[in-house]
């Protein structure tokens, strides 16, 4: 694509704490989103996705301090004052959460919350012609009977159904760009994929560009059109769907692949990745992942890997190379790790 | 919602007649002798005088029979007749209560005003400057005896700076607004005459202040706390994330949930309040009805004391039902019925 990106991050940092105990939750993330494109974020918790995404909104708490930019339609976004970043978010740029338990203000109608951002951004709108606006965004996210549902109270509402609210909230304005952080995370399977269907929905409808921060490989397979996977507060692999579920170059994305349960396949115990991703505050050096690479050598402790072209992708590793396109699927490297087979059954 | 409050309402009575049954039998099971406020002190060894007040006062009949006849007068509205001031229970009583309800509003109006700002304020700054200064004040108010703060700005504002005026309701020349409510800021204003409301206002702002402070620390504390709750709250988030404003964010979502826990202890204080003002009733020389409740006891009043006792269990019993109903409003989970 030619045209110019809808949201550029370039060396983002976002460093909590002060000093000695200081972290970097987010180490020097580049991500692009097209207009009207999916973006999935994939990564276990702590890995730095959702930060990144509430630091590219200025969201963070006052106590995160920011380093690096990110540019919504060319605009810079870091550092730029509270006022000017109210306009944006909620407007050209929206997010929903994970839980929509917790996402709703209890003490306040769905409709009010929804005729809330219109209003935000709509000053001269009525409070009428946003109720009634709030009743056909509703509508769109498919909650049945929205005229009675408007002034419904979030407890009254399923899991589902909060979400689908939420979503009608952040769409609301007809934003460019939607972050959805964990969306389907806290609902029941079924619902996830009615979710998902939503969202598939509106981005046609509407063109918004999406970003879909999961941990589920599962649910950017079907929806995204290029994944990013983040480890350690940055991006340790890309490229477009295809190609990094069938010709990953990093140990770390192929290990997460294994570990998706297949249907298909008759397997005795899932494939975990050994160990835990690290903390915060301690670091390793070098690669991040390498204390729980099977691929570790020496260099990888002590000189940290860039993001580079390899086959398909642009991956994170001293040995992307060795990793060869597997014929016929996966191949899994954690087969030769000794640590497997001292857990085997 | 108005079944329920019907129904609170209706229990009401029998509510109060278990207090009245415990207040009249404990303040008669308290020793000395209420005749000695009665009688004068040279009377009081002429067995004609005392036995022929015993008489009139009805205290030569048994307790049972005293109880009797005076659930017969209340259920009648009869309050009784005051041993010392000689006046109906009820007079004095509707003479005495404007007074303090007036203070008591508006105490409960600076201190749960400045209470919630301040604790809105400290949680916003948390652990900023604002937030220790906020905490300060507030904890001064809470742990000053009501006492000595009057009495120190009473002589700072009054006596040294002059800006506002000594104690009482009024000056000593002005005469009170004709009576409509009894509480003379109302009456004055209702009467047009805007000297004497500017004045009653005037004598009202430093005893209102006095109490209101205390009432302060409790309030910002609770507010401060469960600020602090809501801000981590994921709508708070959401509520960021679309584009809201800081004070926005601060009052029309986090205030709105976070004011939820502290009904109760506002319902409380102003109960509290109704017959707790005693000191700074005396401090300002205000004719309340702790004032009257705490020379009704010293002089074994026992149609007084008991009078007083419904009034401060009508305040709470009201008051709770407000707190409930308010919570309703407040919160929609939480259905009446």
């Amino acid at each position: 694509m030619s045209q110019q990106p809808l949201l550029e991050i370039a060396g983002l940092k976002v460093t909590f704490g002060r000093g000695a105990a200081s972290a970097d939750a987010v180490a020097g993330v580049d991500l692009t989103v097209a207009p009207g494109e999916v973006l999935g974020i994939v990564g276990e918790s702590g890995s730095g996705k959702s930060v990144t995404m509430l630091a590219a909104m200025g969201l963070t708490p006052k106590s995160a301090r920011i380093g690096g930019s990110v540019r919504f339609r060319g605009q810079e976004l870091v550092g730029m004052p509270q006022k000017g970043l109210r306009a944006i978010r909620g407007a050209r740029m929206a997010m929903i959460f994970q839980d929509p338990l917790t996402s709703l203000n209890p003490v306040l109608t769905i409709g009010a919350q929804v005729a809330e951002a219109l209003r935000l951004h709509n000053p001269g709108l009525s409070r009428k012609a946003a109720m009634a606006r709030a009743v056909e965004l509703l509508a769109l996210v498919s909650i049945p009977e929205p005229e009675r549902r408007v002034r419904q109270y979030p407890h009254e509402f399923s899991g589902g159904m909060r979400q689908r609210a939420m979503i009608a909230m952040a769409v609301a304005n007809s934003p460019d760009l939607l972050i959805a952080d964990e969306p389907t995370t806290a609902l029941d399977v079924t619902v996830q994929a009615q979710i998902m269907e939503v969202l598939k929905e509106l981005r046609e409808r509407l063109g918004i560009g999406l970003v879909l921060i999961t941990h589920d490989l599962g649910v950017v397979a079907g929806a995204a059109d290029r994944i990013a996977v983040m480890y350690g507060g940055r991006v340790v692999e890309q490229g477009k769907v295809d190609d990094v579920f069938y010709r990953s170059r990093h140990p770390y994305t192929r290990g997460l692949l294994a570990s998706i349960p297949k249907l298909d396949v008759r397997q005795e115990r899932l494939q975990p990745i050994e160990g835990a991703p690290p903390s915060l505050t301690s670091r390793p050096s070098g690669c991040p992942f390498h204390p729980r690479c099977p691929l570790a050598e020496a260099r990888c402790s002590s000189e940290e890997p860039l993001l580079r072209q390899v086959g398909a992708v642009e991956t994170r590793c001293h040995f992307a190379e060795r990793l060869d396109d597997p014929e016929g699927g996966i191949v899994v490297p954690f087969d030769k790790a000794p640590a497997r087979k001292a857990v085997g059954p | 919602m108005q079944q329920y409050i019907l129904r609170r309402l209706l229990m009401m009575p029998l509510l109060l007649l278990g207090v009245v049954t415990v207040a009249f039998f404990l303040s008669h099971v308290t020793k000395g002798d209420p005749l000695s406020s009665v009688v004068s002190e040279r009377q009081m060894n002429n067995k004609v005088v005392v036995e022929a007040a015993r008489k009139r006062w009805g205290l030569d009949r048994s307790l049972p029979d005293q109880y009797r006849i005076y659930l017969g007068n209340l259920v009648t509205g009869d309050l009784g007749t005051s041993f010392r001031t000689k006046r109906g229970v009820g007079e004095d009583i509707a003479d005495r209560l404007p007074a303090t309800l007036e203070l008591v509003v508006a105490a409960m109006i600076v201190g749960t005003g400045c209470g919630i700002g301040l604790g809105v304020l400290a949680a916003h700054k948390r652990n900023e400057a604002a937030d220790h200064g906020a905490r300060f004040f507030a904890l001064i108010g809470s742990s000053i005896p009501v006492f000595w703060s009057g009495l120190i700005l009473l002589y700072l504002f009054s006596v040294q700076l002059g800006w506002l005026p000594g104690a009482g309701r009024l000056d000593a020349r002005t005469a009170a607004p004709p009576f409509v409510t009894g509480m003379f800021t109302v009456d004055a204003l209702i009467a047009g005459d805007l000297q004497t409301f500017l004045q009653a206002l005037g004598h009202l702002i430093l005893p209102a202040f006095v109490l209101g402070w205390a009432v302060m620390g409790i309030i910002s504390r609770l507010v401060r706390a469960s600020m602090l709750d809501v801000l981590n709250q994921d709508y708070v988030l959401t509520a960021r994330a679309k584009g809201a404003a800081e004070l926005r964010v601060l009052l029309h979502h986090a205030l709105r949930n976070a004011l939820i826990p502290t009904l109760t202890i506002i319902g409380y204080s102003f109960a509290y309040l109704i017959t707790g003002a005693v000191l700074t009733e005396a401090i300002f020389s205000w004719p309340g009805i702790g004032s009257y409740a705490v020379e009704s006891a010293r002089a074994l009043d026992y149609p007084a004391i008991v009078g007083v006792t419904i009034i401060g269990a009508l305040a709470f019993l009201l008051a709770n039902l407000v707190t409930d109903v308010a919570y309703a409003l407040a919160n929609p989970k939480i259905k009446l019925g």
